[in-house]
């Protein structure tokens, strides 16, 4: 699985044979894809709106710029502390439960973090049960105060999300097997300070891509901070768009988002280079925790799981039985669309990081790792701002290109209003979350198989399908999981691009919360996670 | 395996693969006839939906529609252009559609049916949106805490005897922008900008993000009276026929209470313009105003139709009479205003 990569194999294969251009075709292709709506949101530049910015500056700027940064920062810290010892505890030790919590605490990755937030809302705001209770019962006149507070919205959108470095880091852990923390101790070393000099380290790599796919959905967040009125920059991106009725402001403030995510992107490759060898042994004997211990790490992931997962399923569960009459048949046909397109997405997303991560390494350049770099830029965008963007390009194709065709032919739009629209989309927006598995697993391969393969006579194609592919599965299954996942929840572009007819599940949650109807959202948001468990439930079982 | 059979093989993977793109690109999709209508609808499926159905029952006419908010459709009405597929273009808020009507995706339509059927202050002075269902934004106090002498206007709210006592929305919806435009309209920006900055310093907790929480927090004590749409509070009350909250309707002796729109407009490029327009047509008149409104305990537009009898409980109030156009046209500047004074 990916963290545990070796060495990196570039030079050593680019030494062993020259290999056509035509690989880096798909890392060219997926950057230009992504690279087409981020021009066009740049070009917003072109159309300044001095006013809207002077507003901005003046009153708004400076508290959403602390605001924002106060949620990364909360929002990474929590993520990482949760992350990594929840990995740790479960690759590493043996406590009651571990082996259902090893997969329970992935599943709030199926929980969008819009609905937690409603949930948490519902259930601890001042009018909310608990908050009732502690009035009423135990006579707090402000019960436990009021979860509509940044530590509030912080841990909502933390628990949401600590799953994707939980995820990274646990295959790193496991994969690094316990030799290295047996010799570490041997030679005297406390097993705290092993964690911390030897295991940690290691899982670096793995842990700081976790951490940039939290912080880039952190930051490009409407639906959580909206729920809690929570200010942020993002805020100010749908201000200036829905308020002033700016685009071009609009656009240029997600610019600025854009600049940000691209240091942190640096940052993270930084983190990278510390990469180190890593031994393959699958089969390791882990810590058995007893007593006091195993109490306390079998307490702290029910914990976690019970916050993240269980009691917002149960209150979701609970508000749909108050409103199972909206139940219909329709919800087959949106279970149905919602799979279909989040399939559809992850093939396509999932194919081309392959060929995009296998052409680097055939022919890596500086060039190609910049590129692949772009390519991933579309994750850190809100959701809507970057629908627009690619509706904008795909209509400039649209009324350019294909209608002087279509035209002829008599038919209506041809590009715009399709699934390729949409699929497109999904794969703009996804493509770093299923390049990111399949590269670090990649890496993970020795070079010296290809040389072999290549000393055989085998070309590229082959050497893709029947030596790279085998190997690849459980990190190709990763991604593809993940994409299927993010798809599933993904709102603002479904909205914005769906074909006539094709409502999903994400779709209906809207359809409720537009209008404050959350409780009526339940039905929906229940059925989404129940069918994105499936995948999350899959994808455990063979990374076993 | 030869050359040419190689060849072969490549050949018939690259037409498969073109096939595939194609049904993706849904080289299948049907060209407008005029049985069809085509609605981008920012107003909700479910309120929407029932209609659509009873129309298409009526006349046999089939309406296609997506839902989104209003900003991405207008978006998209604006970039498709002349190939848009739409040929009407639902929203709420009397700003969206002023907005709709500002950017030129919308034509003027010349219908007596209309101008009979919709007040004047209820549609656009250009003809080119009308409004379908009316909704009041006014005040909801907790009944066991605030008597109704004691509430008058939605200015008196800013006064001191209210000190933590209010809870509003954000200022980030725009019905508050709405509300806040036509106060800048008839009072003027500093008056309305005092008023305003009162509410906020009377705030008992932060804004809520939506009426319904806002008014949850008033049944439970942590404030005293709020500023909601009354379908919200019709929505609570039928959910909860005891609950602690009744409606009051402020500015009776001067302008009124602050009311706005859903409405609908034939889009420029409309495919089907004729089918489009007879579609708002019926959608005016008296049984489908009945069913529009009440779908969501609204009140009709057209004025020879009465409320459901729920909404009809709430009393009778006397609206804002201002064209309702003015909350688009003034709408950044209240945003402007409500920045400055810090409510969020």
């Amino acid at each position: 699985m990916f963290g545990s990569a070796s060495a990196a194999p570039a030079k050593r294969v680019g030494r062993s044979a020259p290999a056509s251009g035509v690989w880096r075709l798909p890392t060219y292709l997926v950057a230009a894809l992504v690279l087409m709506p981020l021009a066009v949101i740049a070009f917003s530049w072109f159309d300044p709106q001095p006013d809207i910015w002077a507003h901005l500056l003046e009153t708004q700027l400076w508290r959403l710029f602390k605001n924002t940064v106060l949620l990364l920062l909360g929002v990474g810290v929590i993520v990482a502390l949760l992350g990594v010892s929840l990995a740790w505890l479960v690759a590493t030790c043996e406590f009651p439960g571990r082996r259902w919590l090893d997969w329970g605490l992935m599943l709030p990755l199926a929980v969008p973090p819009y609905v937690l937030a409603f949930v948490f809302l519902g259930l601890f705001d001042y009018a909310g049960p608990v908050n009732t209770w502690a009035r009423q019962s135990l006579g707090w006149e402000q019960g436990f105060g009021d979860v509509r507070s940044p530590a509030g919205v912080i841990v909502v959108m933390a628990l949401v999300l600590y799953p994707y470095v939980y995820m990274l880091a646990r295959s790193a852990f496991m994969a690094q097997g316990r030799e290295l923390m047996d010799a570490a101790r041997s030679l005297g070393v406390s097993p705290t300070r092993g964690f911390f000099k030897v295991a940690l380290p290691m899982a670096r790599p793995a842990i700081a891509a976790g951490m940039a796919l939290a912080l880039m959905e952190t930051l490009a967040d409407f639906g959580a901070v909206s729920v809690f009125n929570f200010d942020t920059f993002t805020t100010a991106i749908y201000k200036a768009w829905f308020g002033f009725y700016s685009l071009s402001a609009a656009a240029q403030l997600a610019s600025l988002l854009l600049l940000v995510v691209l240091l942190a992107l640096w940052g993270e490759q930084a983190a990278r280079k510390g990469r180190r060898t890593a031994s393959k042994s699958r089969q390791h004997a882990r810590y058995q925790l007893r007593g006091g211990r195993a109490v306390a790490a079998s307490g702290f992931c029910l914990c976690v799981f019970a916050l993240a997962f269980f009691i917002p399923v149960c209150q979701l569960v609970a508000w749909t039985l108050e409103h199972l009459q909206d139940f219909n048949p329709r919800y087959w046909h949106f279970v149905k669309n919602s799979l279909v397109l989040a399939v559809l997405a992850s093939v396509v997303a999932v194919t081309l990081a392959l060929l995009a991560a296998f052409g680097q390494r055939q022919c890596p350049s500086a060039g190609l790792g910049f590129s692949s770099r772009l390519a991933s830029l579309g994750y850190a965008l809100p959701g809507s701002v970057l629908a627009v963007g690619i509706l904008l390009v795909l209509t400039l194709i649209e009324n350019n290109l294909l209608q002087p065709v279509a035209r002829w032919l008599g038919v209506g739009q041809v590009l715009m209003g399709s699934l390729l629209a949409l699929v497109l989309a999904y794969v703009i927006r996804f493509y770093s979350v299923a390049f990111g598995p399949v590269q670090s697993s990649l890496e993970a391969i020795r070079p010296s198989y290809q040389e072999v393969a290549q000393t055989l006579g085998a070309g590229r194609w082959r050497i893709l399908r029947q030596v790279y592919l085998p190997m690849l599965r459980p990190g190709i299954l990763t991604a593809a999981l993940l994409v299927l996942v993010d798809t599933l929840k993904e709102m603002p572009a479904t909205l914005l691009l769906r074909p006539f007819g094709w409502d999903t599940l994400a779709v209906r949650i809207f359809e409720m919360t537009a209008e404050g109807q959350w409780e009526q959202a339940a039905l929906p948001a229940v059925t989404l996670v129940v069918v994105s468990i499936m995948p999350v439930v899959m994808m455990i079982r063979r990374s076993r | 395996m030869t050359v040419k059979n190689r060849m072969d093989i490549v050949t018939a993977r690259v037409l498969l693969v073109v096939a595939a793109l194609c049904a993706l690109a849904g080289c299948g999709q049907q060209t407008n006839s005029d049985n069809v209508i085509t609605v981008y609808t920012a107003r909700n499926e479910q309120l929407i939906k029932p209609l659509f159905d009873q129309y298409s029952k009526e006349t046999g006419v089939e309406i296609r529609y997506i839902t989104d908010d209003a900003g991405p459709l207008l978006a998209r009405l604006k970039a498709e252009g002349e190939n848009t597929p739409a040929d009407l273009f639902i929203t709420v808020d009397a700003g969206f559609l002023w907005q709709a009507s500002e950017v030129g995706v919308l034509a003027p339509v010349d219908s007596q049916t209309l101008l009979d059927n919709i007040p004047a202050p209820l549609r656009s002075q250009k003809n080119d949106w009308y409004g379908l269902s009316l909704r009041a934004r006014t005040i909801v106090y907790a009944t066991d805490r605030v008597k109704p002498e004691d509430l008058s206007t939605y200015e008196a709210l800013a006064e001191a005897p209210w000190n933590g006592r209010l809870c509003l929305r954000t200022s980030k919806k725009v019905y508050n922008q709405s509300l806040v435009a036509t106060m800048i309209k008839t009072l003027g920006e500093p008056e309305a900008e005092r008023i305003v900055g009162g509410w906020v310093k009377n705030l008992a907790t932060a804004p809520y993000s939506n009426d319904v929480k806002a008014m949850e927090a008033v049944a439970a004590g942590q404030c005293d009276a709020t500023i909601v749409n009354t379908y919200y509070f019709g929505r609570l009350h039928r959910d909860n026929p005891d609950i602690n909250l009744a409606i009051f309707w402020p500015n009776q002796d001067d302008r009124g209470v602050h009311i706005n729109v859903s409405g609908a407009g034939v889009t420029k490029y409309a495919k089907n313009p004729e089918g489009a327009l007879k579609l708002l047509e019926w959608l005016s008149q008296s049984e489908a105003q009945y069913l529009f409104a009440e779908a969501n305990q609204e009140y009709p537009v057209n004025p020879d139709v009465k409320p459901s009898e729920e909404v009809q409980s709430w009393g009778e109030f006397k609206p804002d009479s201002i064209n309702v156009e003015a909350a688009g046209r003034l709408q950044a500047e209240a945003i402007k205003l409500m920045d400055r004074v810090g409510y969020q």
